[in-house]
């Protein structure tokens, strides 16, 4: 049975599910997490972005079956380091979202670069932000918003 | 109920044994409950009309009969309620109206609650004034009574009446109860311009934060207990239908618990997506494509083009163009090829729909065409419209999509439902589900066109004629939009920005040709602009290069009677810093600028583009600056961000958007063969905002179609060359 721990919170998946289940959907509708957004299923949005480890991931292409055991997973609902509170006032206070549906991969992927890197540079942020899409395009603003947060975090 | 077939579901059907809903984790962990988005209604609210409500916890609750998919709709129609009211900002929420054409109608639209056109907040703006008024008059007189004071010594700020002749005080919370038996006064006065607080300044998004933590609810994470997952199995070409399927090879996929045959496909309904996806992946389907579209978008693009060799319906006429331009010193001719685009919003299609036991159909979806939608399902079911109850949630973008007239993906989820009922389920939420390539491959996509385009110029330059022919698809043909946009054979949404060309030209001539294709389409944002801006403002850009003038000075020559188009244009021409020489690149890099003009939706909006050709002819968009007219910008910071987002999504269709058919199969199917703009490809972007006393209309679209002609004006001014084939490619 494999064991994972999801926001710090212990979690034993029933053998009843299958291994090729992705951790998305584990999330969005085992779970009932889904701050966690489908958008592509084939890992070319980012949409569904979440840390395993720490680490920027995407669920829509983790099967469980791939998942090492006891693995420490974080999603939107369980960010609550430094950095991703930073990265979440920033957003706020540029109004960066508009549609909002891919604001949670935005923000998982932004922090994991903070937390990695407090001073990003412009090539730094294309390079971790890039695999995120956004069709309302509110590129200017994620861009702003993260420098505003590193800023912040001082 | 209806005549459309139903396959016996009995013989059809597939049920799993075993595999309930509860079958899957043995968890550790707290499930939080769904928390749903609508606030219950309070006894003691004060609902003095239908678009705002004051509890008395002091909230102030503004219905917005708009969707919000991004454009910033709820911010702006609060902005302008609250600011009639003298609200607090920070007391103010906002919630999605049922459907309902008797309250809700777009005024813009007659009898319809929709959201599209650019028009939210322009239609909204007088009733959302008048509704903030009418609730501020009668907490004032709320107050006046209660204190015995007449009413004009009174003042209202940031939710509290006030009384400085005795230092009263009082929150509209304080005073909801009592103001609900008031008399609805029948005219209110409404604020000069400039006492407005919270209109052309900075009110924060209401959906801001919601959207940043997970917790914003999409029709995607909606849960309902019972709730089923619907995924279709597709067919694969345009007007093909199922002739058998075989679904034994869902046997052993946990949580599938029926298979059945729906009028576009054949369904599978499991207890989460995943089962669902892989049973429908599962089923075998034998398609009846005797009557399916074969068709190739090669073929089709020169079938238009030999059908631009004729006259069309004529969308315009003034004066005599082709006998000018037969006169004229010098002839320029162009034409140009745009395919289909899809609108591919983040949140792939998806609606919930209950059939309850009392025959109420109740339906969850980011709904745009709220009342098209409850009139479709209505006739489906055979129900009144007040039996279909639409909860709108937030949109994950829509771009037009989710205001199909056709009611494609929610009659699809009806069918699934109904069978559903049929079969003894009554009362199980059905969410329908596409996959993102399910969404790429269903059509409704913005009509492929090919545009011809003649003009001349006398010695001195000046444009004597124009003839411009198009030929595309028509949307509002075969939809309810089609007796008020379809005239004399002409769509205006086909046509629009090509008929109505601002320059002034002594002839024109515009005309078009509307083909009939089994491959649907629908608007996509900035509709007809989306091609006439860029068929129009590049071949501007060649009059002037042809007449050897200034790119900005040319058009602002034929603008004399379109001072807001002049403005924009001088506007962005200015901060551009036009004329002035761009900074060189590096060694074997070329750099241009280049500036489109376009009026869509009532807003003016033009924009300067900065490019650098490399060596190897890949280009870079360094810099965009774009000027605005919306008549009085409600939301400043949102026009910029519609600005920033229009820009975005014109330059992912300026540089990847093609939907291509190859016998009748749709070629892309998802984020990696229908690519979008990405973070390191966004230019920096200045928006500049033309100040204006004029009535507020739309910016969700209107950034949109000016960026592709400008960007294309700045390749040519950088390398000598035309694009007139999107999207665009330097060979």
């Amino acid at each position: 049975m494999p064991t994972l721990f999801i926001n710090k919170e212990r979690v034993d998946v029933s053998s009843n599910v299958p291994g090729d289940t992705p951790l998305l959907w584990i999330l969005r509708d085992y779970l009932s997490m889904t701050g966690t957004k489908y958008g592509c299923g084939i890992a070319v949005c980012g949409a569904c972005t979440v840390w395993i480890e720490g680490q920027p991931v995407r669920a829509c292409a983790t099967p469980l079956s791939s998942i090492r055991q006891g693995a420490e997973i974080t999603t939107i609902e369980g960010a609550k380091t430094k950095e991703a509170a930073a990265i979440q006032a920033a957003w706020e206070k540029l109004d960066v979202p508009q549609c909002g549906y891919c604001q949670s991969g935005q923000v998982m992927a932004a922090a994991a670069l903070l937390a990695r890197k407090r001073r990003p540079t412009d090539a730094d942020i294309d390079e971790a932000m890039t695999g995120i899409l956004c069709r309302c395009a509110t590129y200017p603003r994620i861009r702003a918003a993260i420098k505003e947060a590193s800023k912040a975090l001082g | 109920m209806n005549d459309i077939r139903i396959e016996n579901l009995s013989r059809r059907s597939f049920l799993k044994s075993g595999g309930a809903l509860s079958a899957g984790l043995v968890l550790g962990v707290h499930v939080p409950a769904f928390a749903q988005g609508a606030a219950a209604k309070t006894g003691a609210a004060f609902e003095p009309n239908a678009f705002v409500r004051i509890g008395p916890d002091n909230t102030v609750t503004v219905v917005s009969k708009h969707l919000e998919m991004g454009q910033g709709s709820f911010t702006g129609l609060a902005t302008i309620l609250a600011d009639e009211l003298d609200a607090a900002w920070s007391q103010v929420r906002v919630e999605a109206a049922p459907a309902d054409a008797s309250r809700y109608n777009n005024l813009f639209w007659g009898p319809m609650q929709g959201t599209g056109g650019s028009t939210a907040i322009a239609n909204s703006w007088e009733q959302l004034r008048r509704a903030g008024a009418t609730a501020r008059a009668m907490l004032v007189a709320t107050a006046a009574q209660r204190w015995n004071v007449p009413q004009a010594s009174l003042t209202v700020k940031g939710g509290v009446v006030m009384h400085a002749g005795s230092n009263r005080k009082a929150t509209f919370g304080e005073l909801a109860a009592a103001a609900a038996s008031q008399p609805v006064p029948a005219d209110v006065k409404l604020k000069e311009p400039k006492d407005f607080t919270l209109i052309g300044r900075h009110a924060p998004r209401v959906d801001s934060k919601a959207k940043s933590n997970g917790t914003a609810v999409f029709t995607q994470d909606l849960k309902l207990p019972g709730m089923l997952t619907a995924l279709v199995a597709h067919p694969p070409r345009f007007g093909a239908k199922v002739a058998s399927f075989d679904a034994a090879g869902v046997q052993g996929i946990p949580g599938v618990r029926t298979v059945l045959e729906i009028p576009t496909g054949v369904a599978v309904l499991a207890n989460n997506f995943w089962s669902a996806k892989k049973a429908r992946d599962a089923v075998k389907v034998q398609w009846d494509e005797g009557s399916a579209y074969k068709g190739s978008s090669t073929d089709m693009m020169a079938a238009f083009r030999k059908a631009a060799g004729e006259p069309g319906a004529v969308a315009k006429r003034e004066g005599d163009a082709a006998a000018a331009i037969a006169g004229a010193a010098r002839v320029v001719e162009a034409s140009y090829e745009f395919p289909y685009l899809a609108h591919a919003a983040m949140e792939p299609l998806n609606c919930v729909i209950r059939i309850a036991d009392d025959d109420t159909i109740e339906v969850w979806n980011g709904a745009q065409l709220h009342t098209g939608d409850q009139m479709a399902l209505a006739k489906y079911f055979g129900v009144k419209p007040e039996k279909v109850r639409i909860n709108t949630l937030f949109a994950g973008g829509s771009f037009g999509r989710r205001a199909n007239p056709a009611a494609d993906y929610l009659l699809e989820c009806a069918n699934i439902a109904l069978a559903l009922a049929r079969a003894g389920q009554r009362n199980v939420p059905v969410k329908l589900v596409w996959t993102r390539e399910d969404d790429t491959r269903a059509g409704y996509y913005r009509p492929a066109f090919f545009h011809a385009l003649k003009a001349g110029l006398d010695a001195g330059g000046n444009v004597v004629g124009w003839q411009h022919r198009l030929v595309g698809q028509s949307i509002a043909a075969g939809t309810a939009f089609e007796s008020g946009m379809v005239k004399d054979g002409v769509d205006t949404l086909s046509v629009e920005g090509a008929a109505n060309l601002p320059y002034a030209v002594p002839a024109i001539h515009v005309d078009l040709h509307s083909p009939k294709l089994p491959v649907p389409v629908l608007w996509w944002r900035s509709v007809g602009s989306s091609h006439t801006a860029y068929s129009t403002e590049t071949f501007v850009d060649e009059l002037a290069t042809a007449a050897k003038k200034d790119p900005v000075e040319f058009r602002r020559a034929l603008l004399a009677k379109h001072p807001r188009h002049l403005a924009v244009l001088e506007l962005a021409a200015k901060e551009a810093g036009w004329g002035k020489p761009l900074a060189p690149g590096k060694a074997g890099e070329r750099r241009g600028r280049g500036i489109a003009v376009h009026e869509s939706f009532a807003s003016y909006v033009a924009q300067v583009v900065e490019v650098t050709v490399r060596k190897d002819n890949s280009f870079a968009i360094d810099r965009v600056v774009c000027a605005v007219d919306c008549g009085i910008a409600v939301n400043p910071d949102n026009v910029r961000a519609q600005m920033e987002g229009g820009i975005g999504y014109g330059l992912s269709a300026a540089l990847y958007g093609a939907i291509t058919l190859k016998d009748g199969v749709v070629e892309q199917s998802n984020f990696h063969d229908y690519p979008a703009l990405r973070i390191n490809e966004m230019p920096r972007i200045e928006v500049h905002i033309v100040p204006s006393t004029a009535a507020p209309t739309g910016v969700g679209e209107p950034g949109t179609p000016v960026v592709a002609p400008a960007l294309a004006n700045a390749i040519f001014a950088a390398t000598g060359k035309r694009l007139r084939t999107l999207p665009l490619k330097l060979a």
